[in-house]
């Protein structure tokens, strides 16, 4: 059927209409095999959605399968709304990592809101109660009026949503840098906590069972969302502000309980969150998982605005919406849950045993598509890949050791690096508290969730250095879980799994395939190693401008648990007296350094190197002496080298620490030497600690709040701790005045 | 001693506050719903923060149209204690079972944080475990948190000694008076911003709240000993 205005089929191939949706002359051919026919308007636009890289992942898949996605503890890997993992006790944890770039570069303030809010709907699809949200953030310098604009109402975004909903904000990260000047990175992750017996999945099982639409009703916002997440920013995608859409936190706290009332339900089959590409993705996902088909009446959808096509309703974005498959003759027990909330449920259709989508508007068969060519057979690419120039030169480059005249200043001037400084300016905007269960708040290596009822808490961390990553790929993704696997580890739980949110620039260009490429096969060494499978993750590619890829940044989300709430550890200093311990190898590496960027304003040279055999042994140790009561603070050692990692520690205490470091200056103080940490015991625990750890003794924690360093026994850095606090906290508020 | 927590559309604080009181207190505690019409069977209504209603309009201007707050109004005049935090607070102050008003934070930004609060007045069934300018911690998360009246209710607040916790140092939202908690005229209904019921535990940071809720227990237990 042809409605009036929309291009006729013949149109479309005469006229190649397919290519203003990001079809090409291939695909197109291929659609039509698929279906045995031109397709009309309205399945092409399913076609579009369905096959662009934010769904189909066609070009990211055959790196994707790289990954480590098993283990003993995973209960659910990737495929779902998010990925499971066992905690014993019955329960499990779930997370998953989604990137909102494109819609936050030109409506930060929704793009980011909805970022959160679609994360979260993944949770509990899942049948999970949300407990945490992070989120990763890049920007460019924060100079230019846009980026302060940017950052601002990207982070009044989240809070405004996650804030309302009532989950805590327990942590994240955000760096600075050039790269992200016009395309911005908001990575949001979420944490929710299931009993086994009660996960849910996206099947589309049964035959004649009653496919149900609830939440929010279909307007005409994000048409096409999933495809403009899937092509370059240009001077013209401020124009793509219909293809973003708006969030409303407080329906979504009402869908939020009645989806998990619903969940424990007999009546339920299986959920899905409307998300990118809404009810066209969850009806044929559902559907090509469960090797079935949908039949939908689209007249039934309830729609917030007038005369809606069926294009329009099928690519609609509108947030939280939910499709539920429900037992045939149970469909008013879960409209009288959803009316309990003040919510609709309307059953729309059914599934069938063709294995074809088949909708109906006005009585016409609008779409007639086979599930599987819309989901699980749509193209994969095997893109080309080549090896930069830059990485070659990079490699061979020999960097001596800065020279530095002037040591305090040099602190000081890392301390206020935006990447560095204190990040409470955007913390503090978030209800980290909520839900009251967060031990260890945004500030410390991770934030602490407990498990009430339990003496066990999750430990959940975000983290990527894209500087390393665009040096060397490989090395930069091995960096990248290992040191997320360290800010777990230092705050006392075990690593559990890890979910990934892999930015990258366009994968046409053959040398961003390659850091895509190498990235992945740091990351799945390092998750081998560390034994932290990838349960779930988000894949946004095209993040460029003018032709301008961002730095390869895939954000790695960890959590790990924390078996007793006694071994919940901070890198705060905490007694005066206590021994400072170094652990870890220092060597002489600055290449993508904090110490590089701000003397030479650029990166070059290699990568910190790792070892991950070290890097185990080294986690190993540290939580050993952490569970055996051995430790009073740990904090991993990261960009600014030990340095910046003791004024870390020293923030917000009463304490100062005397330091006697030997070898050269620079390296001993700024290197960015992978797999150490620093750590305190009590005097006490001297002998056992150096029985148990390979650990160097460094210091003392003094009750005089003052950081003194000597190398070789001179002394070259001597600063209050006051002073250090104010180089830190002050840097990014004044930035932004 | 039974506890009632309102429970709105949005709510999202309701469950800080039921732990507070049934794990902490160790005393019966219900969640009652907006639509309810009788608080007889409560000792005492918890009005939890969080959002009610999104904060649409404004925030806790369409919980104050519930039928619940009617009933509320109704059993502030008996006396019942009454506590609202947060956007508990708000809605207090949209209902007119407090004086002033709430304003957006002088940032205009959310905040949330551990501040210092000083008991100005431990004379009251809410902090008379408390001593007069006692510094304790307790966590805020507001962005409508800076408290505002007019001249002639601030001078009638401090008449009746209304005012019962202030910020102590920085203050977090530009409240008039460093303004923190406030009670009514007769003494049995509090609003306060800060957050008691999130600072009932050491391990999280503060168990500085629970005098709080300990003098609400308190005050009952002595009314009813006399009662008896």
């Amino acid at each position: 059927m042809q409605l009036k205005h929309e291009p006729s089929p013949e149109q479309i191939k005469q006229e190649k209409i397919y290519k203003e949706m990001n079809v090409t002359d291939e695909e197109f051919e291929l659609i039509q095999k698929h279906l045995g026919r031109l397709p009309n308007y309205t399945e092409l636009g399913l076609f579009s959605v369905m096959w662009s890289e934010h769904c189909s992942y066609k070009s990211s898949k055959p790196v994707l399968k790289k990954f480590p996605t098993s283990g003993p503890q995973v209960l659910q890997g990737p495929g779902e709304g998010a990925g499971i993992v066992d905690i014993g006790d019955n329960q499990a944890v779930v997370f998953k990592i989604e990137s909102h770039n494109h819609p936050s570069a030109v409506e930060p303030f929704e793009g980011a809101a909805t970022g959160v809010g679609g994360i979260l709907r993944d949770i509990f699809s899942m049948g999970a109660r949300p407990i945490a949200v992070l989120n990763s953030l890049r920007f460019g310098e924060l100079t230019s009026s846009r980026t302060k604009y940017l950052l601002g109402q990207a982070v009044a975004g989240i809070a405004s949503y996650g804030n309302r909903i009532g989950i805590p904000t327990v942590g994240g990260e955000v760096q600075f840098d050039p790269c992200y000047e016009g395309n911005p990175l908001v990575n949001a992750m979420g944490v929710g906590l299931i009993n086994h017996d009660d996960i849910k999945k996206g099947l589309a099982h049964g035959i004649g069972n009653t496919v149900m639409y609830v939440g929010a009703k279909t307007g005409r916002d994000g048409i096409h969302g999933a495809t403009f997440a899937s092509v370059e920013l240009t001077e013209e995608s401020e124009e793509g502000m219909a293809a973003v859409q708006a969030g409303d936190p407080f329906l979504e706290s009402l869908l939020l309980e009645a989806c998990l009332e619903v969940a424990q339900s007999d009546a339920l089959v299986g959920i899905q969150d409307m998300g990118a590409a809404g009810l066209i993705s969850s009806s044929s996902e559902m559907a090509s998982k469960a090797g079935t088909g949908i039949e939908m009446n689209l007249d039934l959808v309830p729609q917030r605005e007038a005369d809606m096509t069926p294009y329009e309703m099928m690519l609609s974005e509108s947030q939280e919406r939910m499709l539920l498959i429900v037992r045939k003759g149970h469909e008013q027990e879960i409209i009288d849950i959803f009316n309990r909330y003040g919510l609709e449920a309307v059953a729309i259709g059914q599934v069938t045993d063709d294995k074809i989508l088949r909708l109906t508007h006005k009585g016409e068969v609008v779409a007639e598509v086979p599930v599987d060519a819309l989901a699980k057979d749509a193209p994969v690419y095997h893109k080309p890949s080549k090896e930069p120039a830059y990485f070659r030169e990079n490699q061979q480059l020999e960097i001596k050791v800065p020279t530095i005249k002037d040591y305090e200043g040099t602190l000081l001037d890392l301390l206020k690096q935006p990447t560095i400084a204190s990040k409470e300016w955007i913390y503090h905007q978030f209800d980290s508290m909520a839900r009251t269960d967060t031990i260890v708040t945004p500030g410390s290596d991770a934030g602490v969730v407990r498990i009430r009822g339990t003496e066990k808490a999750l430990a959940i961390t975000t983290d990527c250095n894209a500087r390393y990553i665009y040096l060397d790929p490989e090395t930069g993704g091995k960096i990248a879980v290992a040191e997320a696997a360290r800010n777990i580890v230092a705050s006392g739980a075990k690593p559990l799994a890890v979910t990934d949110g892999l930015n990258f620039g366009s994968p046409d260009n053959p040398e961003v395939y390659w850091q895509l490429e190498k990235a992945a096969d740091g990351i799945s060494e390092a998750c081998r190693s560390l034994k932290t499978p990838v349960i779930s993750g988000n894949v946004s590619l095209y993040n460029e401008t003018d032709n301008t890829a961002i730095y390869p940044t895939p954000i790695i989300g960890m959590v790990g648990l924390v078996e007793n709430l006694n071994h919940v550890t901070t890198q705060s200093f905490k007694n005066d007296g206590d021994l400072i311990y170094l652990l870890g190898e220092t060597k002489p590496e600055f290449g993508g350094s904090e110490l590089q960027k701000l003397m030479d304003g650029k990166i070059y040279g290699r990568a910190p190197s790792i070892d991950l055999d070290v890097e185990v042994q080294n986690q190993k140790q540290i939580l050993q002496a952490i569970q055996q009561g051995l430790i009073t603070s740990a904090h991993d050692v990261s960009e600014g080298g030990v340095a910046v990692a003791l004024v870390e520690c020293l923030i917000d205490t009463p304490f100062g620490a005397k330091i006697e470091l030997d070898g050269e200056a620079v390296t001993a103080l700024f290197s960015e030497s992978q797999s150490r940490f620093i750590l305190t015991v009590k005097k006490e625990h001297q002998a056992e600690i150096e029985k148990l750890t390979n650990a160097k003794l460094i210091g003392l924690v003094t009750d005089t709040p003052k950081l003194t360093i000597n190398v070789n026994k001179e002394t070259i850095i001597d600063l209050t701790t006051k002073q250090l606090q104010e180089a830190w906290k002050g840097a990014i508020p004044c930035l932004l005045k | 001693m039974k506890f009632a927590v309102l429970v709105f559309p949005g709510t999202n604080g309701h469950l800080d506050m039921y732990h507070a009181v049934k794990d902490k207190l160790g005393e019966e505690v219900e969640f009652v719903q907006h639509d309810t019409k009788n608080l007889d069977e409560y000792e005492a209504i918890l009005i939890p923060g969080g959002s009610s209603y999104g904060d649409y309009l404004r925030a806790g201007a369409i919980a104050r149209q519930t039928p619940i707050m009617k009933e509320v109004a109704r059993v502030a005049k008996e006396g019942k204690p009454i506590l609202g935090i947060g956007n508990g607070f708000q809605i207090l102050l949209e209902a007119g079972l407090l004086p002033g008003a709430m304003l957006q934070n002088k940032s205009l930004k959310f905040t949330c944080q551990t501040v210092q609060i000083v008991v100005h007045n431990n004379d009251t069934i809410f902090s008379r475990q408390y001593t007069n300018g006692e510094v304790i911690d307790l966590p805020i998360a507001h962005s409508v948190g800076n408290y505002y009246c007019d001249e002639k209710t601030l001078q009638e607040l401090k008449n009746n000694n209304q005012i019962v916790f202030t910020y102590n140092g920085t203050n977090p939202n530009g409240s008039i008076e460093n303004i923190a908690g406030i009670t009514n005229k007769q003494g049995n209904v509090l609003g306060i911003m800060p957050h008691p019921e999130r600072a009932v535990d050491k391990r999280l940071g503060s168990n500085d709240g629970l005098k709080l809720f300990k003098s609400i227990v308190q005050q009952w237990r002595e009314a009813n000993a006399v009662k008896a």
